[in-house]
């Protein structure tokens, strides 16, 4: 029962400063989860701190390996217009 | 985040730069608070020639998401506010200011902006203010935020003796607000849309009567977003300063699809100058406006409009020996300097003013003009080394300060940086409006390409002081005739 960090992370510092069981650290190239500390913030609170204050899509994934902010969910940019966008600018 | 807007600031009517102008900013403050910006870059029109600001990036978290930012980026090349390259600690921030301070004794004010929202990182802003308030007592120290966390942060404020905040308040309806943040972090969740935006519009107008009923001065910073805020700023203008704001500061909203924000990918345009200038004169009739924003990154360093922050650098700083105690004798001198040779400037003016104003017998159409200088108040750039010009406008009222227009187009990305051949190009565009443009030198191809696109380039006025250079134009427009007839065929409020 952890929550996990990947290399989406931009370590803006938002989530261990919420984070009620100091399970986050800095790591070499983003943010950490201890999985020992982590309690999915059971008991402290209805939703995973670092989850609901992360800014970037697909940086915290849940026990199960998925993204608890799939992509659009947090810019409201549909994924397909993200990709379009970012074709575009590399044609260019 | 906290859009770091920072500061900007406004200008001074008679004391700012002069008599000969008609500024519309600083005119209607109290003594007491022109005291206190008139050596503020950001608050002052004229200060912003002379005197230099700095910002530390000790804030990198953020509680709120704003359409017109994106967390991700962070290209050196990048000056939208919110950008920054280096996260600094809040000792390192206080080694940096010192090394920038003992360098650039030009430097009055500190600025922490972000990258995100300062109050949603008490932890580090607050333990930088406290060590500058001990170590640095000459420079000055401001904030900005978004306002959500501000009103637990007054009381922390107000002992550090913070004189500036900075709120980012781009509306008061929610529903418009819904349009704006999609999401704010508020008591342990996320809440997005109509409800989000409510509780973050009730939290910035809680946190501006409090510091104001605390004597703090309160900027106001807006977006312009057309089609979103455009016709309310005009009711925010009006609310703010009722509840004591000293300044609305209305900045253009920055959108490209390059910058990977909502409103970049989703194609929401960007203000035109002229509607930029349009909603600044009608905000101003009810308020003190400032133009001369830059919108400056979090760790900007230098006088506004440029940025010398590549020379303080983490290990650049590691290395120089700062004797703090000696920097500020030093520093003081320099003010003291400064703060006097703009005080006779302006009596100069004053006596001048009656002198130089060709009265027009009839009344002439104003006109745009654009000027290039590296600060002093003086025309002393030459037009090929300018990043952005200063527009003026010149009527019979005199001269005033309209607002800066950027050269360089913001990076848009690695495989897009360096591109050259169009700067000319965009340094043109950039000048939509202005019928002449007053620099200290201008190159042969630049200045056939400027009067095909009807800008007089005007290089006479090399070194002399911008209002008067602006104004001795104008009166040469108007002997030669061209102000005569209907030539509303020109630009003005078009675009
Ligand atoms: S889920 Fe809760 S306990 Fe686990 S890392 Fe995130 S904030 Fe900390
Ligand atoms: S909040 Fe998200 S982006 Fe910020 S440090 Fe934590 S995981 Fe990384």
């Amino acid at each position: 029962m952890a929550v996990e960090i990947v290399d989406a992370c931009v370590n803006c510092f938002a989530c261990i400063d919420v984070c009620p069981s100091s399970a986050i650290d800095e790591g070499k190239s983003h943010m950490l989860v201890n999985a020992k500390k982590c309690t999915e913030c059971e008991g402290d609170f209805a939703d995973p701190q670092c989850a609901s204050i992360c800014p970037i899509e697909t940086a915290i994934l849940d026990s199960s390996g998925l993204a608890i902010n799939p992509p659009g969910s947090l810019t409201g940019i549909p994924p397909e217009k993200m990709n379009a966008a970012i074709m575009e600018i590399k044609a260019r | 985040m906290e859009l770091s807007v920072i500061e900007e600031a406004a200008e001074g009517g008679c004391s700012s730069s002069g008599c000969g102008s008609t500024d519309d900013q600083m005119t209607h403050l109290p003594d007491n608070i022109r005291e206190k910006v008139q050596n503020h870059p950001c608050y002052s029109e004229e200060a912003h020639h002379y005197f230099a600001r700095m910002h530390v990036a000790v804030a990198p978290a953020c509680n709120i998401q704003c359409h017109y930012c994106n967390r991700k980026y962070d290209c050196a090349n990048e000056s939208r506010p919110g950008v920054v390259s280096e996260l600094l600690s809040p000792e390192q921030a206080v080694k940096k200011v010192k090394a920038v301070a003992a360098n650039i004794p030009q430097m009055t004010v500190l600025g922490i902006a972000g990258p995100g929202d300062p109050l949603a990182n008490p932890e580090r802003t607050f333990d930088t203010f406290r060590m500058l308030s001990e170590q640095t007592p000459d420079i000055k120290l401001c904030v900005s935020t978004n306002g959500l966390a501000l009103p637990d942060a007054v009381e922390e404020l107000s002992k550090h003796n913070i004189d500036h905040v900075t709120i980012t308040i781009n509306t008061l309806d929610p529903e418009i607000g819904a349009k704006i943040y999609p999401w704010i972090y508020w008591n342990g969740r996320r809440i997005r849309g109509v409800k989000g935006a409510k509780i973050l519009i009730e939290q910035q107008q809680k946190g501006l009567e409090m510091l104001t009923a605390k004597g703090i001065l309160v900027k106001v910073n807006s977006v312009m977003i057309p089609g979103v805020n455009e016709d309310h700023l005009k009711e925010v203008s009006r609310v703010v300063k009722a509840k004591g704001a000293f300044l609305h500061n209305v900045m253009p909203l920055i959108a490209e699809a390059e910058h990977g924000t909502f409103y970049g990918v989703m194609g929401q345009r960007s203000p035109e100058d002229s509607e930029l200038q349009a909603l600044q004169d009608e905000c101003s009739g009810d308020m003190n406006m400032m133009r001369h924003c830059r919108q400056c990154r979090a760790d900007a360093v230098g006088l506004l409009g440029e940025d010398r922050g590549e020379e303080f650098t983490l290990d650049k700083i590691e290395e120089m020996e700062i004797d703090y105690e000696a920097a500020m004798e030093k520093r003081a001198v320099i003010h003291e300097g400064i703060i006097e040779s703009l005080n006779e400037k302006h009596a100069q003016k004053a006596a001048a003013a009656e002198t130089t104003l060709v009265t027009p017998d009839k009344t002439y159409r104003p006109v745009l003009m654009a000027v290039a200088t590296s600060g002093g108040g003086l025309i002393n750039q030459h037009f090929g080394h300018a990043t952005e010009f200063l527009v003026y406008e010149a009527s019979a009222n005199g001269v005033r300060f309209i607002g800066h227009r950027k050269v360089d187009q913001y990076c848009i990305g690695n495989d897009t940086c360096g591109e050259k051949e169009s700067a000319l190009a965009g340094s043109i565009r950039s000048l939509k409006g202005c019928e002449a443009v007053l620099c200290s030198k201008i190159g042969f191809e630049p200045w056939g390409l400027l009067e095909e696109a009807g800008i007089q380039p005007n290089g006479e006025y090399a070194m002399e002081p911008i209002e008067e250079a602006v104004l001795g134009v104008y009166n040469e427009m108007i002997e030669a005739g061209l102000l005569d007839e209907k030539s509303d065929d020109s630009q003005m409020i078009s675009a």
